[in-house]
């Protein structure tokens, strides 16, 4: 098991993701590279949010779905009986794809995390430094103590990726987290991303092109089959699936000819 | 083709749309119709119970007052009642009230209704209600001088602050509520204190822990259905299981309270939990659902546990719907009469309820008690009794919703 330690992350082997009997995700098998940006595309409705979520386990709050295959963290199998879901989470942030900020004060949302999972160091100094990660700290450090849902749609997602920082994950799973973003606020978050490759993993779901295409290392393009279950059709440097891809059907998607 | 034609255009259109108003203002109408006939029914009740509560009353002393004093009844002061009481009641009389409540530290008021009570004796004659006190006036003016020479005649409210801390008496006159509010204070109180905790708790394991399969719809079916059994079946859950099965707990005598059986507060307060506890649950449970997914896996999401998702996220955001169910809960134990007449309340009853252990009687027994004596004095302070429960209601829910609006988040 050892051996793979090095290079990846997150590898997925045959892995198919169940709801009830419906099979959204069938045979993903991907390498993500750690410290690495590595981005998931493909039109509406083909298993990208699916496929994110059983990454760090939050399926197992959908009742009745499942995984078949296995999915490896670090060389061990993320769905064996010996990894804690908890810890699992803890590991692997997230950042959904709505704003879900929690009902409580800016600072809180970021405090709450990391106070659960144990930290002692100094909590202002980590919610600025989040803050500050989140290209947010500027527009609400003179409203901390105020309720986060006063915060703007962008603004709330922001604060979700600090929350996300925060607990210092090894790697970061974000679901179109700059979709209610103005580009200029998309820009910070894409260099943020930069930013945080030097420390983390992230895996990164979006609708655009041009943002896969500039932030990302890697590139997974997704579609669905003709039993409606998404699959990944291809895997490879985000340079070559932009330039060069082997299959039609992605060079289509990402010229804009299809979906 | 123009898709267009489908639509009526100009003049057509216009009809078409004044017949829509005319549907809308015909139902518009018929709501308010609904909400007029509500009011007036509110009314109606609230006119009824008042109307009992006040009005003219015909008594005669059987005793003249000047036998005891000189000076007029609406004078006497605390000493002079004292010194009067003192003289002419019996030895024995005077003690035992003496050990009810030491006489020194007896209200001016209480003196004069031990004085009006036990010497002059008043006999009431008939009493009337509010509406025909004010507008028969003549009537029961020449009607009492016919029928009773002798009697004095009053206009009285007997709904007075003396009534409020009188304890049960035979006397219509100088009844009170003081024994039934507080017995229905403690009733409430255990019933709240038993039913809230565990009913939360089960609905918390219901929405956030239980597996969803075919047992657990069974119990939500049951739990569902058991909020609509009558209450009389929950007091004779109380009488076999609180009053028989654990009389050992429920009469004291597990704690070495000898005297009493397993009728006491704590039984009928166990029941009346039992009887709310539905309520309570699938309140809660409704509250739990409210809360929003993406708040859970928000929680989630950065590493809490099950437990920290309930504590600190779904619990304090279903905490005010969690309060509502148990102001629902609360009025229904306040009110609720049949459970506790099969679970044995005291219907006379004069010592105040100390403890979980004790006799006890409620408000709604009292008032049923009273509504079926005979004398029209009777139904009188019922009346009384009737607005003392409603106003103990308002402010209980009073208090729960203040309780609610302090938690209601303020995100
Ligand atoms: N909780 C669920 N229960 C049942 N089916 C689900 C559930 N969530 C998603 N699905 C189904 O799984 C498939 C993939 O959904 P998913 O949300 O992963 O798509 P997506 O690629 O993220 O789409 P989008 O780009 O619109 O967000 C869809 O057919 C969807 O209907
Ligand atoms: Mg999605």
């Amino acid at each position: 098991m050892e051996n793979n330690n090095n290079h990846y992350s997150i590898e997925t082997k045959d892995l198919c993701i169940l709801y009830g009997g419906f099979t959204a995700v069938r045979n993903v098998n991907i390498k993500v590279e750690k410290q690495k940006i590595t981005a998931i595309i493909g039109p509406s409705g083909c298993g990208k949010s699916t496929l994110l979520r059983a990454f760090n386990r939050m399926n197992d709050f959908v009742p009745n779905s499942y995984v078949t295959g296995e999915i490896f963290l670090h060389g061990q199998n993320l769905y064996s009986k010996q990894v804690d879901p908890v810890e699992a989470r803890r590991k692997i942030g997230m950042v959904f794809q709505k704003p879900n900020p929690f009902p409580k004060s800016i600072y809180e949302n970021i405090a709450w995390g990391a106070r659960i999972n144990g930290f002692k160091g100094k909590m202002d100094e980590l919610v600025e430094q989040s803050l500050r990660s989140a290209a947010l700290w500027d527009e609400v450090k003179d409203k901390l103590h105020q309720s986060a849902y006063a915060l703007s749609g962008g603004q709330q997602q922001r604060l979700c990726i600090a929350r996300t920082i925060a607990i210092q994950p090894e790697i970061i799973l974000m679901d179109e987290p700059a979709s209610a973003l103005d580009p200029i606020s998309t820009l910070r978050i894409e260099d943020l991303m930069q930013e945080l490759k030097k420390n983390y993993t992230i895996i990164i779901v979006t609708h655009n092109m041009q943002q896969a295409a500039r932030v990302s290392d890697y590139t997974a393009m997704m579609m669905i089959d003709d039993n409606r279950s998404g699959g990944v059709i291809e895997f490879d440097e985000t340079k070559k699936i932009f330039t060069r891809p082997s299959d039609k059907r992605t060079e289509d998607y990402v010229t804009g000819r299809f979906g | 083709m123009n898709t267009n034609n489908y639509y009526p255009q100009a003049q057509e259109f216009q009809k078409e749309l004044n017949s829509r108003y005319r549907v809308a203002s015909i139902w518009q109408s018929l709501f308010l119709f609904a909400l007029l006939i509500a009011v007036l029914s509110l009314t109606a009740l609230m006119y009824n119970v008042i109307d009992g509560a006040f009005g003219y009353i015909a008594y005669e002393y059987k005793n003249d007052p000047s036998e005891f004093t000189s000076t007029p009844v609406n004078e006497l002061t605390q000493e002079e009642l004292l010194t009067i009481l003192q003289s002419n009641l019996s030895s024995g009389a005077y003690k035992k009230l003496n050990n009810e409540q030491a006489m020194q530290t007896r209200s001016q008021a209480d003196l004069l209704n031990l004085f009006l009570e036990r010497l002059v004796q008043v006999d009431t004659k008939q009493t009337w209600t509010m509406t025909e006190s004010i507008f028969q006036r003549e009537k029961i003016l020449q009607e009492t001088a016919s029928n009773y020479p002798e009697a004095r005649i009053e206009f009285r409210s007997w709904l007075t602050p003396q009534f409020l801390v009188s304890p049960m008496s035979s006397r219509a006159e100088f009844a009170g509520v003081r024994t039934a509010v507080l017995g229905s204070l403690w009733l409430v109180g255990i019933a709240i204190a038993f039913a809230l905790p565990i009913g939360t708790g089960a609905a918390i394991y219901l929405q956030e822990y239980a597996p969803k399969n075919w047992f657990t719809s069974l119990i939500q079916i049951n739990i569902n259905n058991l909020a609509g059994v009558p209450s009389i079946v929950y007091g004779m859950l109380g009488l076999a299981v609180f009053v028989r099965l654990l009389e050992p707990l429920t009469s004291g005598s597990m704690f070495g309270i000898s005297d009493a059986n397993g009728r006491t507060i704590l039984s009928a307060g166990l029941t009346m939990g039992i009887l709310v506890l539905p309520l309570i649950i699938i309140n809660a449970q409704e509250a739990i659902k409210a809360v929003p997914d993406s708040l859970r896996q928000a929680s989630f999401g950065v590493g809490a546990t099950r437990w920290q998702t309930v504590w600190h996220h779904v619990l304090p955001n279903a905490l005010p719907g969690i309060l509502t169910g148990s102001i629902l809960a609360l009025s229904r134990a306040l009110g609720e009469t049949a459970p506790l007449i099969v679970v044995g309340a005291s219907t006379f009853i004069s010592v105040d309820p100390d403890g979980p252990f004790s006799k006890f009687t409620a408000l709604p027994i009292q008032i049923y008690q009273w509504t079926t004596r005979a004398q029209s004095e009777f139904h009188a302070i019922a009346a009384s009794g009737i607005v003392v429960l409603l106003v103990l209601l308002l402010t209980l829910n009073a208090t729960a919703i203040l309780l609610r609006n302090q938690f209601q988040r303020k995100y």
